[in-house]
């Protein structure tokens, strides 16, 4: 671990190849200690409410377990007596102590001197969660996990570690977020693996406040037969975001799909890419991004896919741009073998004005109308989750933009 | 009902309709023909208040009301509906979204636009063969009840067995409510009744009459009665 430290310490001060640079020492590393609560209904109200609106439920209803976070404190871990022998969920410095062999995933996926976020990550850590789906489990119901900012100013640096052992099948729903903060720092490293014929299904929604920034940093391990999803909402304003969540599709037939949702409000800038490294014989990998950027917001919507073997891919990207804002839409295909197939499509462009005029048709103003087609270029329908998380997430994405509209 | 008085439009810097003159009283169902270009679709969307047709002269009236500056949703609430020749594909709103802003019976809706349920939750047009676009325009129209349907080439793109189906629920639909139906083939007429006929030439109604008259000279003489 002091190697890894050491490689940290270097990167201290290197700025990520993307996003704005931020000067972390603009960021207090002084939090408040938070005792830890029986159930999450004791939560505070306020907290509550926010936490549900990133699919956090505080009566655990559909949920196998719980991991809540608030600033730099572990609050609140369970897992129901039905699931347990099939998931674990605990903090990250806990598994870390539990299990020596926790050590080998640490840094292994995400490498830690990627830049000074990873770096400040290993040096300044402040906890994170451990996801993990035994072998062969089939989790009906997901597994929640909430990191939850709550003081002004403060950088929360978290290391989190989702592991889906062989022939598991499991969901996972996070939600992270801040309530009363002008200002802020969201450090999220976050190391996936999908172990042979497994199915690791992880949605994220972030709702922030317009001071805050975030810079989560993801990577998965993808075995043979085995299938990672990542789902990525945001649709609520930020100062900055920058996001490039890799897959490493190693294993025969392994697939990895990349998801994201995003509403670009206010000053929001927004930098979100999606790359999958197609290693694996037959491996396939989508990524997939639908934005709207209105205000003065600027999206950067990156997909990446690198075909290294027999494989296939696509790329989708569509955005809408109203008021002054901007989209880049960046999609890359490197294509390194003559056996891969990669695609990409790529759209940007205004509402269109037909469409409006169709709606308006239908009785529609136009604001109900550019509502409609904001929430239907949105709906969270595109990531495949299954019905009853599906109709959960559209009802949080529905609030989310209704209010950021 | 509706009141169209020397109407001159022109879209996309061209002169499209010059001087057209119709009167649609209440439950009455005209059909309008006419060769391509003439100017057909162009007055559907004029009525409905489509933004890239302009007015230059003459007037609408809706119930006695002038709605030649009308927003279109604010045509549309007063009763004004438009079965589109060509409904765009709008990615993401579902069909059910649409039906669903005017009743909770969306199902029954569909079915009675011979859609199925499916329908309901697919992008609007989006994959929609020809037919289907025209039972979706239609079940639009159901849902929101318009009191003047403006039915803008509905029998295009339906094959007979359809057309016969929803030739019936068209004219069980129009009991009571007034409509202007542009046909380019006459198979709609087969079902529905309509009171009135015209043939529209060069943006101008050349000829108006009854439509057991004017459909058979027209098949038999042309458009022009050369």
């Amino acid at each position: 671990m002091s190697e890894q430290r050491d490689k940290a310490e270097k990167a201290r001060g290197r700025a990520a190849s993307l996003g704005a640079d931020l000067d972390l020492g603009q960021y207090s590393r002084e939090a408040e200690e938070w005792g830890r609560i029986k159930n999450l209904s004791h939560l505070h109200n306020d907290a509550r409410k926010t936490a549900t609106l990133v699919g956090v439920k505080d009566d655990e209803g559909f949920r196998c377990g719980t991991y809540f976070q608030l600033d730099h404190s572990v609050i609140f871990e369970s897992v129901k007596r039905e699931f347990e022998g099939k998931v674990e969920i605990m903090s990250t410095k806990e598994a870390l102590e539990r299990y020596d062999w926790v050590k080998d995933y640490w840094w292994r996926a995400v490498q830690v001197d990627t830049d000074k976020y990873t770096a400040q990550a290993e040096l300044n850590f402040d906890n994170g969660y451990f996801l993990r789906a035994l072998p062969g489990a089939k989790v009906t119901f997901p597994m929640q996990a909430c990191l939850f900012m709550s003081q002004d100013g403060i950088s929360q640096n978290v290391h989190n570690l989702i592991i889906a052992e062989e022939g598991s099948d499991v969901q996972i729903i996070t939600g992270c977020t801040s309530l009363g903060l002008e200002s802020g720092l969201h450090v999220g490293i976050s190391e996936f693996f999908a172990k042979k014929n497994a199915k690791l299904t992880f949605t994220m929604i972030h709702r922030w406040a317009p001071g805050v920034d975030v810079r989560p940093r993801a990577v998965a391990m993808v075995e043979d037969n085995a299938t990672f999803t990542n789902n990525y909402i945001c649709l609520n304003p930020l100062r900055s975001l920058q996001l490039y969540p890799t897959a490493h599709c190693n294993g025969e037939n392994s697939i990895a799909n990349l998801n994201s949702v995003l509403l670009g409000t206010g000053n929001s800038e927004m930098d979100v890419g999606g790359r999958v490294i197609l290693k694996g014989r037959n491996s396939r990998g989508h990524v997939v991004t639908r934005c709207v950027a209105k205000g003065k917001t600027r999206i950067y919507a990156r997909g990446e896919l690198i075909g290294e073997n027999e494989c296939r891919g696509h790329i989708d990207c569509r955005g809408l741009i109203g008021d002054d804002a901007n989209i880049y839409a960046i999609p890359m295909l490197d294509g390194l073998v003559k056996d891969c197939e990669l695609s990409h499509e790529a759209a940007v462009g205004k509402i269109r004005e037909e469409d409006l005029w169709y709606l308006m048709s239908r009785e529609l103003n136009e604001d109900e109308a550019t509502s409609l087609i904001i929430k239907g270029y949105l709906d969270p329908g595109i990531l495949g989750l299954p019905k009853e998380l599906d109709d959960e997430i559209k009802r949080v994405a529905e609030v989310a933009t209704e209010e950021a509209l | 009902m509706l009141k169209v008085e020397n109407l001159w439009v022109s879209t996309d810097g061209k002169e499209i309709l010059k001087g057209v003159e119709l009167a649609i009283g209440d439950e009455e169902t005209h059909v309008l023909i006419g060769p391509n270009g003439a100017g057909k679709s162009c007055l559907a969307m004029t009525i409905m208040g489509i933004p890239i047709y302009t007015v230059k002269r003459g007037e609408i009236t809706f119930n006695g009301k002038d709605i030649t500056t009308m927003p279109i949703h604010e045509r549309a609430k007063l009763g004004i509906g438009l079965a589109f020749q060509n409904p765009p594909v709008i990615r993401g709103v579902k069909l059910r979204d649409i039906i669903s802003l005017h009743t909770k019976k969306v199902d029954d809706i569909l079915s009675r636009a011979y859609l199925s349920q499916e329908f309901g939750g697919r992008d609007v047009n989006l994959s929609f063969s020809g037919g289907e676009r025209k039972r979706s325009e239609l079940a639009q129209l159901f849902a929101m009840e318009s009191k003047l349907l403006l039915l803008d080439e509905i029998d295009s793109g339906v094959d007979i067995e359809s057309m016969e189906l929803l030739g019936k629920e068209i004219n069980s639909f129009l009991s009571g409510r007034s409509a202007l139906i542009i046909t380019h083939l006459g198979y709609i007429l087969n079902y529905v009744r309509a009171d009135k006929a015209h043939i529209l030439l060069d943006g101008k109604i050349a000829l108006s009459g009854k439509p057991d008259e004017i459909i058979p000279w027209v098949k038999e003489k042309g458009f022009k009665g050369e």
